[in-house]
Parts: C-alpha cells; structure tokens; sequence
C-alpha cells in the first residue's frame, strides 16, 4: 500500500472519528450530570439531519441556513425532551430514566418513520462541498477537512464554556451535587436543560455531517450511530469531553484503517466499538482518560 | 426442588391445573389463528418471565433478549432441520460438514440452546458486573447487534441475511404453554429463595447487599445467566414455531416488546410479566387497524405502517411518568389478596 492510500485512509479515520466525537460529546456531557445513558441522542442527531435535508429541499434554504435551523430546532427538541420526559423523573429509580430515553428514542425513530417513511431520502450536499481538493498530493472533498476542523473549533468552544464561564462552573458544580447547587442560588432543572441543548446542538452538527458524508437521510439512521458514539464515550471515559473525543477518533480510526488493511473483515465493522467497550470495561472501566468522579469534572 | 409457597400448596396446584386444562382446551377447540396467538403469548410469558428476573428482580437493566433469543433460535434450528434438508438450502457458502451432522430431538435441541446462551451470558457477566451502573445496558444491546452482525456474516453456519428455513414445526400449544408453566414455577421458586433474596438486596440496595455480606456479584451473575437460558429456550420454542427464521427477526424491536411488557406488568412482578404478556401481545394484534387505512370523521387516512409502534413508545412513556409500579407493582398474585385483608401494604 502507498503512502498517499496510507494518508487518504487516516484522513477518512479522522473525518469518520470526528462524527462520533461530536455525538460522543452530548452522551458524556449528560452522563456527567445525569448518569443517564441519554439512548434518545442519537436520535436526535437523526433529527437534525432531517431537519437539515428540510430546510434545504423543502425550504430552499441556503445550506448555513439550514446547518442553523437543524442546531436550533434539535437543541431546543433537546431540552423538551428534557423537561417533558426526564425532569418528572429527577428523583425516581434510575432504572426508571434510562426506560423513558428507550421510549423517547423509540418515539422520535417511529413517528419520523410513519410520518416520513423509511425510504432513505437523498441529501442535497452544497456542490461547493463536493469539490476536490489537492491537499498535499491528497485530493479529498472539502467536507472531509471540513468536518475535523469544525469539530476541533467546537471542542475549543465547549471547553472554554465549560471552564471559562459561570454557565459551565454551574455544570460542573451540577455534576458533583445536585442539591447543593440549588442552594446556591442556581436552578439546576435550567442548567440541566442547557446541557441537554448543547448536546443536542453538537448532535446536529454530527448528524448534518454525517448526512453529507453518506449522502442521504433516514428515519433509523441515529441508533447504530448513536450506540458507537456512546462506546466511544465509554472508551475515552465517560465524563470527561476530551475522552470523548478521544474515544470518538480511536473508534473512527479503527473501522477505516482496519477494513482498509483486512477488507474481509467488512461485515463486522459495526461490531468493532462493542468490542472496544468490552475490552475496555474488562481491563481498565474509568476509560482512558478516565477522571476521578471524586475530583474533577469534565 | 421444593414447591413454593408452601402455605398455599391448594392454590398453586388449582392454578396450574386450570392453566394445563386450558392449554387441552385451547388446543382442541380454537382456531388456527387463536391457537397461534396462544403460542405466542406462551412463548412471550418465557421470554418476559425470565427477562424480568434480571430487569425486575435483580434491577440491573439490561438490553439483552434478542441476542440471546437468536442464539437460542439458531441453535435449535441448526439441530432440528434434517440433514437432507440443510443440503440444499445453504445458498450463498457451502456450510461446514460438521453443521450438516448435527441432529438431535426437540427436548435435546432447546436445552442446549438455553445452555449456550447460558454460558454466554456467563462469559458477558465477566467484564460487565466490574461496574456498577448501566454500562449492563450499553453492553448488552451491543451484543444483541454483535450477533446479528455475527448472524449475517457467518453464512457457513447460519445461511447470513437469508436465514434458516424448513425448521419442523415441533412446538404446539402443549409444548410451548407446557415449558411457560414450568418456567414461571422456576422462576418463582429461584425469586423466594436464598438466592432470589439476594437479587432483591442487590436491586433495593447494593451497597447494604455488600455489608450484610450478600455475594452480589454472584447474585447479578446467576439471574443474568438464569434469564439468558429461558430466553434460549423461548427462542428455541420460538424457531420451531415459525419453521423459518432469519437475523432480521432478532433486532432491537424484539427487545423493546419485552421492556413494555414487564414494564407494563410491573418491574419486578412474575404475575405482572404474564398479565404484560397477554396485554401487549394481544393488544398489538388488536391495534392491527392502526397500521392500516383509518376512516375518521368522513376522511380516509393513507395507511401508516409502523403507527401502532409511535403508540407503543408513547404507552412506555407515559406508564414511566405517572404510573411508574406498572399494574402489579412488584407484587405477585396472592399478595394481592394479601394486602386486601391486612390492608397494611
């Protein structure tokens, strides 16, 4: 194999790992002030590429438009999902919760199957994304690049959120106590539904990206997805937004580079992150990353 | 093994007397179509009974049944379909020689089905019950998808995406409401015994479970692998009842039927997974008018495939919202009655 297949491979990895980052990213960003496996995410990063395909075709809106339309119509499904279904729940059995998000994700995948059909729909990719692009001898689309680059800025982004303001002091205090923030004078149920925006805005992102990338758009295309993004959470370290990206790249590179290396093993590809999760949970269950639950946040 | 309940032998026998003559009833006297929802609700009451024992009784939430329901389909129809009919179904590869070999009775091929399935359980209960939390749950449905994966590229042995076909149909009312009564006894007389106390330490509070010296990794282990070889079994009951099965027939759906069922019931209540059974099993064949055309206030609607599934996640959320116990709560049968004449429960 040469170097340029050997280099255009790892960009694929790295374009492919940054989808499951950005979905990663909202698991584990719920699972640190929740601990609730959000099973409905990955539907909603399905939800926002629908809602990307829509403002493009049936809108006509140009595509920045649309991206804005799809962050803003899932983020705020993000947060009603949260207030009509999760917050009742705040203080029931958690077994509870994570019963609500497999109803949740059941719902959004039916109801845009019946109301939508099944059918996968092609999505309209701008042709200013479909251009080539010589980079170093390497002739790649422009949404390959642009995806690890736009992942990178949203990472800075969110970290500097997380850190840098009082909104993420107030999601990181969320994480160690509940109760505890709500006497200081913060109302946890908004912080919590913040969250829940957040991650459902980045979900928007990955499923638009994803769209572009395996150009169509179907109703059940969110739940393998969403599975490998949250094993990539679980890898990286659940909790922590740098291992979930790092989970997000590892899983991304694997499925690229070793079917590139063994085609034959092309059937399993899917299998590759649940095997992750299990070797992972066998020989070290923090993750890579993992952080100290006791010390740190995020 | 001893019969439960002791104090209320008369009642246990009575039960299962009126379920025995009920199954010679319904298969004398019904028709195709009833008999053949019968089946099902009968294998379902295997499946949930079981699924609830981990789900309910135990309280570690797990995704698993499909997986180990297609494990035990394949394996009993690998050992039930005759060798001259293997010959010539294999399409895509040519199978290996010791699968066209294998052959066994009924009775032969469900144990060993629920035996495999048993023992992957055990193998899963390794990484899985190092955490603590719902990593069970992640976990699972991974596996359930890794054996349909493994289902469609395993053609050598599984015939991939087109499935097995020509299963003798062995299983019948007797079979398969035979197997359900014993099932359900099993699970009852496992739910109140010394190890089932330690299930319900472990779901109610592990921590305590481990300070009074409760052993709860062995407890979560022997539910899951307890409730992984009834589900083999149901599966096995399952494949001889379509004669033809295929990986398609084992995804996520399968297990989301299951969680509504025990849901519905009540986690943790073996009475509430049969009455969940009955509810749902004969609830989605009578919300059948949904999928199709509706006449509604002069309008036609187009017919919505898939409608009955938007109802049934909706029913799953609600039931989670505001009526979190299910119908029987964790309660079974007779305490029902119990706490009718205390009045204390």
């Amino acid at each position: 194999m040469d170097i340029t297949i050997f280099m255009q491979q790892m960009l694929n990895g790295f374009s492919l790992g940054s989808m499951y980052a950005l979905i990663a990213i909202g698991y584990t960003m719920v699972y640190g002030v929740l601990r609730l496996i959000n099973f409905a995410h990955g539907d909603i990063m399905m939800v926002g590429a629908f809602l990307g395909y829509f403002g493009i075709a049936v809108l006509g809106l140009p595509f920045g438009a649309a991206v804005l339309l799809s962050i803003g119509g899932s983020a705020l499904l993000g947060m009603f999902s949260d207030i009509v279904a999760y917050r009742p729940l705040r203080n029931a059995p958690k077994i509870s919760l994570l019963i609500t998000a497999i109803g949740v994700s059941f719902f959004l995948e039916n109801a845009f199957n019946v109301f939508f059909g099944g059918v996968p729909r092609a999505f309209p990719v701008p042709t200013y994304l479909e251009e080539m692009v010589d980079f170093y001898g390497l002739m790649m689309p422009v949404s390959a690049l642009l995806v690890p680059i736009v992942t990178a800025i949203l990472l800075v982004v969110i970290l500097w959120v997380l850190f840098k303001t009082k909104y993420g002091m107030a999601i990181r205090a969320l994480a160690f106590d509940v109760g505890t923030v709500n006497l200081m004078g913060i109302d946890a149920n908004r912080i919590i539904s913040l969250v829940f925006g957040i991650g459902s805005a980045l979900a928007a992102v990955g499923g638009v990206f994803w769209a572009i990338n395996y150009p169509s758009v179907e109703p059940m295309m969110g739940v393998l997805v969403g599975l490998k993004a949250f094993a990539a959470a679980v890898v990286g370290g659940i909790g922590s937004v740098g291992g979930a990206v790092l989970g997000g790249l590892i899983i991304g590179f694997t499925e690229v580079v070793v079917i590139a290396f063994f085609p034959e093993l092309g059937g399993y590809k899917d299998a590759f992150a649940f095997i992750f999760l299990i070797l992972i949970l066998l020989f070290k269950p923090t993750g890579i990353l993992g952080i100290d639950f006791e010390k740190s946040r995020f | 093994m001893q019969i439960s309940l002791t104090k209320h032998h008369g009642i246990n026998v009575a039960i299962v007397a009126i379920a025995v003559w009920f199954i010679w009833f319904a298969s004398g006297y019904f028709d195709e179509y009833t008999v053949r929802i019968l089946n099902n609700i009968a294998i379902f009451i295997i499946l949930a009974a079981s699924y609830n024992l981990i789900n309910g009784v135990t309280g570690q939430f797990s995704l698993e049944p499909n997986g180990f329901v297609a494990i035990g389909a394949y394996v009993t129809a690998l050992l039930l379909i005759t060798p001259d009919a293997k010959m010539y179904q294999y399409a895509i590869v040519d199978p290996y020689p010791f699968i066209l070999t294998l052959h066994s009775n009924f009775i032969v091929a469900l144990l060993l089905g629920g035996f495999f399935s048993a023992f992957l359980a055990f193998c899963l209960s390794m990484p899985v019950f190092r955490v603590r939390g719902d990593y069970l749950a992640i976990v699972t449905l991974g596996f359930g998808f890794i054996i349909k994966i493994l289902a469609i590229n395993t053609p050598e042995v599984t015939n991939g995406s087109l499935g097995l076909n020509d299963i003798p149909e062995f299983s019948n009312l007797y079979w398969t409401g035979g197997i359900a009564i014993v099932t359900v006894i099993v699970i009852l007389n496992i739910v109140n015994s010394k190890f089932g106390r330690a299930m319900k330490a472990v779901r109610d509070d592990e921590d305590a479970a481990i300070a009074m010296g409760v052993n709860t990794f062995k407890a979560k282990t022997m539910a899951f692998c307890t409730s992984a070889f009834f589900e083999g079994i149901g599966g096995g009951l399952l494949a001889a009842l379509l004669t033809s099965i295929s990986p398609d027939l084992f995804d996520f759906f399968f297990t989301f039927q299951l969680l509504i069922i025990i849901v519905l019931g009540g986690l943790g209540s073996t009475t509430g997974a049969i009455i969940g059974t009955i509810l749902v099993i004969g609830g989605s064949e009578w919300m059948r008018f949904l999928d199709e055309p509706m006449h509604l206030f002069g309008y036609t609607t187009t017919a919505m495939p898939g409608m009955r599934m938007v109802v049934f996640s909706l029913l799953l959320i609600f039931i989670m919202l505001f009526a979190r116990e299910g119908i029987m709560g964790k309660r079974e049968f007779k305490e029902l009655f119990k706490s009718r004449t205390k009045g204390d429960k």
